[in-house]
């Protein structure tokens, strides 16, 4: 038997005694990250990541017992020791390394190595196997300058206060919204309003020490305010609701890595999209997978196939792993924006 | 060229049109008249014939970007667009040279079409290298001659009206026949001497509301005019000033495409305006409407296709009588002095629309019966003191459209769409049973809302049998019900005939594959429609 495998619960440590980010309850839970498809409730403990602990209490309440890790804290469950390692997709998210009598399993969670001012960068893990997430697998999917998309959502925002309309951008409410407001946080070019679902987690992110732009929640100001040449965060959920209809005339954009691709901009009439994912693009997903030195992958996430097929090729052992963890940009944003994390 | 780029990543960006007029304005009234002519050509869907096949461009990228032909596939998948998985999967291009796009155009992109193999590769690969996302895109549209854009030809006349000052008839007119992309071209496009444009220009169409409410409600039958309800290209055509203008319903000069009916209209007298319907008609009867799809995308007419489908204008009305616009006489008025008009003019490309005898209602509903076998869509009912109205309104006429055919089919290949629906399986095939198979007789891509769309996206790609190329052959599992207008005998379809505006009318969820109609029951759909 492998040290972990996928039970009808989720990946199982049987030797230690714990899942990973298990979708039904378990008696221990280590959880990579606070999104919906990985911190379920339900299960007796968790242990996360101490960069983690605030969301993933916002998240699962006051009730669950949470027990908060350092990166690079071992802990030995029965023989089997487990540490957590910055993955750099949203903050506090964790790789979980496991190692028992010398084998060591290192599964990534949700990842991206680019820089992120929003979370612990992204720490490259030495391991026997990886599993890793492959929501942009394939090489049509490569991420422009972090910069050079905030330049695009600064023009952007500039122009329609110019024209007299107020800016809507859409992301993910955990991470994506956080990681925009951490952007903009030098911009001068009008006021920053919040959707409610990313303003609880915004102030968790400030809570934790994340410098975030100064936003106002969007529902405290009275009808009838005027929203013209302001920013306003909400997630791809509010698309096409009565809530927007509140700030006028509006210029639409999404920050997404599908939007790397025009027909998935298109097709959600937005009238921009712009390419910021919190998820690794094909080069550097392969270079995380060359990095680790593994033998053997795990793939999940996305279209998995071409991948494997790739990893295969060049002499690793790779196979698609069946999970049911449905990221928040893991399909199409179409059908991932139903799906929204509210806390 | 980073300017036509900016212009077109302006007009793809955004869902409204002023923006997209605003854009394509700004840029006409400060391009170089060599650029905006290439502009105006691609924006009004002129494209260079596919210069290179794509089959030895997708091999060139592949080399370029250092992938298999399998993941090339893959990503062509995902993307759902050749000219952009391109762009996509090539190394980001050093640094970029700006040349303007009137020289990207003639020297690199047409020179393609005389060079050899090894030459275009040359080219081609420098391109790539050269120029940065979106214009990179454009190149590839460009040279495989699909370039598309989300402006109608209507926009990109208003804004050059806006740029040059003139109004949007004349701009129109000039842009009709043979326009040449070149500097003087634009020049003359754009110049204030308006004098040529005045003359052609129509008249806003009147349009019919769906009837509504029983006919009794429309008062005594004796007040109404009933008329064949036609399918075909509605038209005005116009004889002023020993010129002849023939204007299509948008808004668009078919002069050229219609011989018959220009050159007739030299027989008109001068200052008269007709509306009515060209319609491919042989031996007093009307063809079927594909037929007259065979003429539409031609720019050349030979005498084989002239002979084969020859056209008429079916007369409704009458707009202007010795340069008078007669729009506000009542109908009665217009068709007495139109019938005296073609009377004198007695030309057979100019047929009076003809008028069904209307006693009571009952003569109305008898005739509704019959539209089908006339190959009419219905009937055209219209007030005799209506005057000839401005756009679609209520009251004055009315159309009675027949209820389409129906049959229930079941989906066995889906491919992706264009444009917006580019990735998304959005043109399905359908079949029926015949003998214990399934065999395909329509296409349909309209009639399922965005949410049904998706989800059965999803649906495919997860019960995909086979694939060829982006054509996905699927589980024969969904029945669908289609609506289709007319039915005909089609040697060149599998099934044996073909329908005319086929669309989905409802996901039968409550129907399971085996349930769906036979051939058998199509064919005979068509003995009832003649």
């Amino acid at each position: 038997m492998t040290l972990l495998r996928v039970t009808d619960r989720g990946l199982r440590c049987e030797a230690g005694g714990f899942h990973i980010d298990p979708w039904q309850p378990v008696d221990l839970a280590v959880i990579t990250h606070a999104h919906g498809d990985h911190a379920r409730w339900g299960s007796s403990a968790y242990l996360c990541s101490r960069e983690c602990e605030v969301v993933l209490r916002t998240r699962l309440g006051a009730s669950a017992t949470i027990t908060a890790l350092d990166w690079g804290e071992r802990l030995d469950l029965n023989g089997v020791h487990v540490s957590l390692h910055p993955a750099g997709h949203i903050l506090g998210s964790a790789q979980v390394r496991v190692e028992h009598r010398g084998e060591v399993w290192v599964a990534s969670g949700d990842y991206k190595t680019d820089p992120d001012p929003t979370c612990t960068p992204f720490e490259l893990v030495r391991c026997h196997t990886f599993i890793t997430e492959s929501t942009f697998g394939l090489p049509i999917y490569r991420w422009p300058r972090e910069r050079d998309v905030f330049a695009e959502i600064d023009a952007w925002w500039r122009a329609n206060r110019d024209t007299g309309r107020a800016s809507v951008l859409f992301g993910y409410a955990l991470g994506k919204a956080q990681r925009l407001l951490a952007g903009l946080a030098d911009s001068d070019v009008g006021p920053i309003y919040t959707h409610g679902a990313v303003e609880r987690l915004t102030r968790d992110y400030r809570q934790s020490g994340v410098r975030l732009a100064e936003t106002r929640y969007a529902s405290d100001l009275p009808k009838g305010h005027d929203f013209k040449g302001s920013l306003i965060i909400a997630p791809p959920s509010a698309a096409g609701s009565t809530w927007l209809r509140r700030f006028g005339e509006v210029s639409t954009g999404f920050a997404s890595g599908w939007m790397r691709v025009r027909g998935a901009r298109r097709r959600r009439a937005l009238d921009r999209g712009f390419v910021l994912s919190d998820h690794v693009d094909w080069p550097s997903l392969i270079a995380a997978v060359d990095g680790t030195g593994a033998e053997r992958v795990w793939v999940t996430h996305g279209t998995r196939e071409p991948l494997v097929r790739w990893l295969t090729e060049r002499g690793i052992d790779a196979q698609a792993m069946a999970a049911q963890w449905k990221g928040e940009e893991d399909t199409d944003p179409v059908e991932a924006a139903g799906e929204e994390i509210v806390a | 060229m980073k300017r036509f780029a900016a212009l077109f990543a302006a007009i793809d960006e955004t869902m409204r049109t002023n923006e997209k007029v605003d854009a394509m304005t700004a840029y006409f009234a400060s391009a170089d008249p060599a650029d905006a002519a290439w502009a105006v050509y691609f924006l009004s869907g002129g494209r260079p014939k596919r210069l290179i096949p794509v089959r030895r461009l997708a091999a060139w990228a592949m080399e370029e970007a250092s992938i298999p032909d399998w993941l090339f596939e893959e990503s062509y998948d995902a993307v759902g667009d050749l000219a952009e998985t391109i762009s996509l999967l090539l190394p980001d291009a050093g640094t970029t040279i700006d040349e303007p796009l009137h020289v990207w155009v003639e020297q690199r992109v047409l020179p393609l079409a005389t060079q050899s193999e090894d030459d275009q590769r040359t080219t081609v690969i420098e391109a790539w290298r050269r120029l940065g996302g979106v214009e990179r895109f454009l190149w590839n549209k460009l040279i495989t001659g699909g370039f598309r854009v989300g402006v109608s030809q209507q926009f990109v006349v208003r804004a050059l009206a806006r740029a040059s000052g003139l109004d949007e008839g004349s701009i129109a007119h000039r842009l009709s026949g043979q326009w040449q992309p070149r500097a003087d071209s634009f020049v003359k496009l754009v110049s204030p001497e308006t004098a040529d444009a005045e003359i052609s220009r129509p008249y806003p169409f009147f349009l019919a509301y769906p009837l509504e409410d029983p006919l009794d409600a429309l008062g005594p039958a004796s007040d109404w005019q009933a008329e064949w309800k036609w399918d075909g290209i509605r038209a005005q055509v116009i004889r002023r000033g020993g010129q002849t203008f023939v204007w299509s319903r948008g808004e668009e000069l078919v002069t050229d495409r219609f011989p018959e009916i220009s050159n007739a209209a030299a027989f008109l007298p001068d200052g008269t305006v007709l509306d009515g319907e060209i319609m491919p008609w042989k031996d007093d009867t009307p063809l079927p409407f594909a037929q007259l799809q065979r003429r539409i995308g031609r720019k050349t007419l030979g005498p084989k296709i002239l002979a084969e489908v020859p056209v008429v204008l079916i007369v409704y009305d009458l707009l202007e009588v010795d340069g008078r616009d007669v729009r506000s006489e009542p109908l009665s008025w217009r068709r007495a002095a139109l019938e005296e008009i073609l009377n004198r003019a007695r030309c057979a490309a100019f047929v009076p629309s003809p008028l069904i005898a209307l006693d009571s209602w009952s003569d109305a509903d008898a005739a509704y019966a019959r539209a089908r076998s006339m190959s009419a869509e219905g009937l055209m009912l219209k007030r005799r003191d209506a005057v000839y109205g401005v756009g679609r309104r209520k009251g004055g006429w009315w159309k009675w459209k027949v209820q389409p055919f129906t049959v229930d089919a079941v989906m066995i290949y889906a491919q992706p769409g264009h444009g917006r629906r580019a990735s998304l399986h959005t043109d399905y095939t359908f079949a029926l049973w015949d003998n214990g198979a399934l065999v395909p007789f329509a296409k349909a891509y309209t009639g399922l809302t965005d949410v049904e769309i998706r989800e059965l996206d999803a649906w495919i790609r997860r019960n995909t049998l086979e694939k060829f190329g982006p054509v996905r052959h699927v589980k024969p599992e969904h029945v669908f019900e289609l609506g289709f207008e007319g039915i005909q005998v089609s040697p060149r379809h599998k099934s044996g005939v073909a329908v005319r505006f086929p669309r989905m009318l409802r996901w039968r969820t409550d129907k399971r594959p085996e349930d769906a109609d036979t051939l058998e029951t199509l064919r005979a759909l068509m003995t009832k429609a003649t």
